[in-house]
């Protein structure tokens, strides 16, 4: 059992509740800037075309236009978190329906929107490729003929329309296999899907009076922000300042810039501020949806059931440019083992250009899909040995010091204790059963574990006039509620109040680095940085006090704010008389600082093959077990959830109701994945970019007995042991729900979203291989 | 066109010149700063832009500003009674249903809609009443704990007349 703190493990309620409740929230577009320019996209209407000319004369006579500018205008800075491999702007060349090919400013929506009209391209067609398999084929077109001059960040492996090939192995595999009983082969497929954060994106972009450019929008990385800009227009990061509104959901949609570059090119141009903000189907189209996903796998397996040997491979599908696709791939492939013990593996990830428009990070980062293939293959192999799905994963389930593939150590693994509390509260049985003639019901699991130390983030506190506290992080909350459980690591460590601390509003000026509020990495490596520079800060007022007590700082000890001597409790300080102090007697205003970054251990080069991973170090393992109970109408084929308990490793949960929060969203999310959520296109158009045609779960959506619980397996590297949770809630969902279908209908669903139609049309095929030959 | 519209916001009468095709919506963010009423997807099907029209929930970004014309307006802004939050708005705080808090606003409205007309929901009504109001964050759990919360505490705080008129 973690022990009591003052506010770390207490459900506080959040600090940005009051306001939000209350409709004075500043979202991006509740800060008016009405002396800015309207600022507008023309986005291409073509998957693959040669640029011949884009001819703007007629749009420039528009009254109220004031610019346009053209891919020919901007610098030939290439932007790209892992390889820098696409313009603002087309220059040349478009690779997908919904590319920016120009912008427009000008003085209202009414000119912008006509001159958009007015803009003439003219395209020459090249063959386009939409799906992986196509672009993989010998002689497909190419997306990006000079993909081997683009910098990368990292040793990328590359072919063809392969913008990266990430390979873990460890073992051998051919031995393991050799020694299986049974080998399992089968292949899955995932859809596309969008983050669809109600708040849309937007960018207000002016050059200010020192010729910087001040970037107001709504990102999840004001950082990332910065440099991304910086590099696509080649200018100085220093002459980049980024401040950010409050944010209406990410979900890793805005972990990469969204509209921010565009708006800057267009305001350096016309010399003015300019707006730009997406509407709902630009946010569709331009939008970077999960990827699709063809996943291979092959596994060995002992008749008592551990595994021997696993082979996968996975095909993401990351459309017109890689944004985050080959870190997206790279870490699917880490995880494709699974949270289990297995000595032979292979796993091989292809990130591939496609004409669709790009994908990029969505909660999950490339797990869900390996956690959908690889947890479904386990109840197939689980049903033919005659075993209980969730004994199945217990005897092959990863424990503390345990090797994770790659070579690190698991420092701390609540994976069983997932397994029994989500079986438990789900009451877990595998008696499939009719609850009436047209519908069946059934139960399903599925395991996920995932990282939460990864990157680098500082954070800057300082102690005020009056002892109260600023605490600077640069983590951006998007909702999941960093700024509140930031703020208790800050009030734990320096023993304040929490009302004491303000955290400060997100600015790339005096924002510390952070790389951004993804891959549930905050409350682990920010939360470090933070409890270091409250812990610098704690010091740093001990030593004042010592100083001016006269005392050793071994002899003082602090008490409710304030710092006494030891035996003496008459000789004290308190913070308000330090901050005094040091602004106006002694030592000068107290600053502290922590930096962090998970550099080690890293990949054990002797135990496994590494190439072509975009990341170092990853760390701090977190678990999770889904267990659902599903009914699914065998006349309609449609499939309701009626039962969830989550399960889930986070370390110590810093503030409960938060931690829930996580997990039962993430749920909803991984329930719409599974069922019904599917961004389409036809020849690389989005044909749903609407709440119309694109559904996300509504209240009648999720299952009326949801039950979060929460596992607390404190890591020894987490502040105050936690790790992390933002993203697990949906990684395990898909699995599970599938798992659980299958149960019910006896017949396996390999490819999602599990639509009426899929589902009818298994029930169909099962029926015809049951059915007796006829007679001649 | 401009037309000449009174509209009475939040208990207070506001007269304005408008073109005769604006949206509520853009009238009360655009015209009278009240933000806090959210426009999400444009075509009336994720309820962020809910506002009580007299206090019935409906849709801001669906309707012209002249077909709310002598109705009384409620938005988020007006929910709170001298600086005291409603009843909803601190279940929504307390219980941990607000997240990114994007749908928070139409959320809470359309909850108070259903609660002036039915102070003690079933589970099934609740739900139903909040179909059109999507939260892509929470998973709505804890939405529905809120509400549930909140017509208790609502309910509590009538008690004592209810009490006093028994025999």
């Amino acid at each position: 059992m973690p022990t009591p703190l003052a506010v770390v493990g207490t459900s506080v309620v959040k600090v940005d509740a009051a306001e939000k409740v209350s409709g004075r929230s500043r979202y991006f577009d509740d800060v008016p800037h009405r002396d800015a320019l309207v600022g507008k996209v023309l986005w291409s209407r073509q998957p693959h075309a040669r640029l011949v000319n884009i001819e703007r004369s007629r749009a420039l006579r528009v009254p109220g236009v004031k610019a346009i500018v053209i891919g020919a205008d901007l610098p030939d800075g290439l932007m790209g978190p892992f390889i820098k491999d696409e313009p603002i702007l087309a220059k040349g060349v478009t690779r997908f329906v919904g590319e920016p090919l120009a912008l427009v400013a000008a003085c209202s929506d009414e000119a912008a929107a006509e001159a958009l009209q007015l803009i003439e391209v003219e395209y020459e067609e090249l063959p386009a490729v939409f799906t992986a398999e196509d672009a993989l084929r010998p002689g497909a077109p190419l997306l990006h003929p000079d993909l081997a001059s683009y910098v990368k960040i990292y040793e990328a492996v590359q072919e063809g329309n392969v913008c990266s090939h990430t390979t873990f192995a460890e073992g051998d595999l051919d031995a393991g296999f050799a020694e299986a009983d049974e080998v399992f082969e089968d292949t899955f497929t995932t859809q596309r899907v969008h983050q669809t954060y109600l708040e849309r994106s937007g960018a207000v972009v002016e050059v200010d009076a020192g010729g910087r450019l001040v970037v107001w929008s709504n990102t999840q990385s004001v950082h990332l922000t910065q440099i991304r800009i910086a590099e696509a227009l080649l200018i100085p990061q220093s002459k980049i300042h980024v401040i950010n509104s409050r944010v209406g959901g990410g979900f890793g949609g805005r972990m990469e810039p969204t509209v921010q570059p565009m708006a800057a090119a267009l305001a350096l141009k016309c010399g003015k501020k300019v707006k730009l903000y997406l509407s709902r189907d630009e946010e569709f189209t331009f939008g970077k949806p999960r990827h699709s996903s063809r996943i291979d796998i092959k596994t060995g397996v002992k008749r008592d059931g551990r595994l021997t040997a696993k082979q996968v491979r996975l095909i993401y599908n990351t459309g017109a440019y890689a944004d985050d696709g080959p870190g997206i791939a790279g870490f699917g492939a880490m995880m494709a083992r699974g949270p289990y013990n297995i000595p032979h593996v292979r796993i091989d990830a292809y990130c591939v250009y496609t004409n669709l428009p790009k994908s990029g990070a969505f909660r999950g980062f490339g797990n869900p899909q390996a956690t959908f293939a690889s947890e479904s293959q386990l109840d197939l192999i689980a049903e033919r040995l005659r075993l209980d799905p969730i004994e199945l994963r217990l005897r092959n389930a990863v424990q503390t010091g345990d090797t994770a593939l790659g070579g690190q150590r698991y420092t701390s693994v609540g994976l069983r204790r997932c397994f029994e509390q989500a079986a438990a509260r789900a009451g877990w049985r595998r008696v499939s059963a009719s609850s009436s003639p047209t519908k069946r019901r059934g139960m399903g699991v599925a395991a996920m574990h995932h990282i939460s130390g990864l990157l680098s983030a500082g954070a800057f506190v300082k102690i005020n006039e009056d002892g109260t506290v600023g605490l600077v992080a640069g983590a951006v909350d998007i909702g999941q509620g960093c700024e509140t459980v930031l703020t208790q690591i800050a009030a734990e460590e320096l023993g304040v109040p929490m009302s004491d601390i303000h955290y400060a509003a997100i600015d790339s000026d005096t924002a510390p680095f952070n790389w951004g509020t993804a891959g549930s990495r905050t409350t682990f490596t920010v939360g470090n940085a933070v409890r270091l520079a409250a812990g610098d800060a704690r010091r740093q007022l001990l030593a004042l006090a010592a100083k001016t007590l006269e005392v050793s700082p071994d002899d003082l000890e602090t008490v409710d704010r304030t710092v006494r001597v030891k035996g003496s409790p008459q000789r004290a300080l308190s913070y308000r008389d330090l901050g005094a102090i040091s602004h106006w007697v002694s030592g000068g205003p107290i600053l502290a600082k922590g930096s962090f970054i998970v550099d080690g251990p890293g990949f054990d080069p002797k135990r496994a093959v590494l190439r072509g991973f975009p990341f170092g170090p990853l760390t701090a393992y977190i678990f999770g077990v889904h267990v659902v109970e599903v009914e699914v109408d065998v006349e309609t084929g449609e499939v309701k959830v009626l039962k969830a308990a989550a399960a889930h490793d986070v370390g110590r949960a810093i503030n409960p109701t938060v931690v829930e929060g996580q997990i039962e969203g993430g749920f909803a999310q991984g329930l719409g994945y599974a069922l019904f959520e599917e961004l389409c296109t036809e020849g690389g158009q989005t044909l749903n970019p609407s709440f119309i045609d694109y559904k996300i779960p509504s209240i009648l959506d999720v299952p009326e007995e949801m039950t979060a619980i929460i596992v607390e397996e404190e890591d020894p590297h987490g502040p105050f042991g936690a790790k992390g949770v933002g993203e697990p809630g949906l990684v395990a969902t898909a699995a599970a729900i599938a798992n659980a279908v299958s149960h019910a209908l006896g017949v396996r669903l390999r490819d999602l979203p599990l639509t009426p139609e899929r589902v009818l049309a298994a029930l169909e095929a099962k029926q015809g291989t049951l059915s007796p030959p006829r007679a001649p | 066109m401009l037309i000449s519209l009174t509209l009475r916001v939040n208990g207070a009468s506001e007269t304005l010149d408008a073109p005769a095709n604006e949206l509520l919506i853009d009238l009360l963010r655009g015209r009278l700063n009240l933000t806090g009423t959210k426009e999400a997807c444009e075509v009336g099907e994720c309820g962020s832009c809910t506002v009580l029209l007299d206090g019935a929930a409906v849709r801001s970004c669906l309707l012209f500003a002249f077909d709310a014309a002598g109705k009384e307006i409620t938005t988020i802004e007006g929910l709170a009674v001298d600086g005291r939050l409603h009843p909803l708005q601190e279940a929504f705080m307390e219980l941990g249903a607000v997240q990114c808090g994007f749908c928070i606003p139409g959320m809470i409205l359309a909850a108070k809609a259903l609660l002036d007309v039915q102070p003690r929901p079933t589970l099934a009504e609740i739900k139903q009443h909040l179909a059109g109001n999507l939260c892509r964050c929470t998973g709505y759990a804890k939405i529905v704990a809120a509400v549930q919360h909140a017509a208790r505490r609502l309910a509590a705080a009538t008690r004592p007349e209810a009490g006093a008129a028994a025999p």
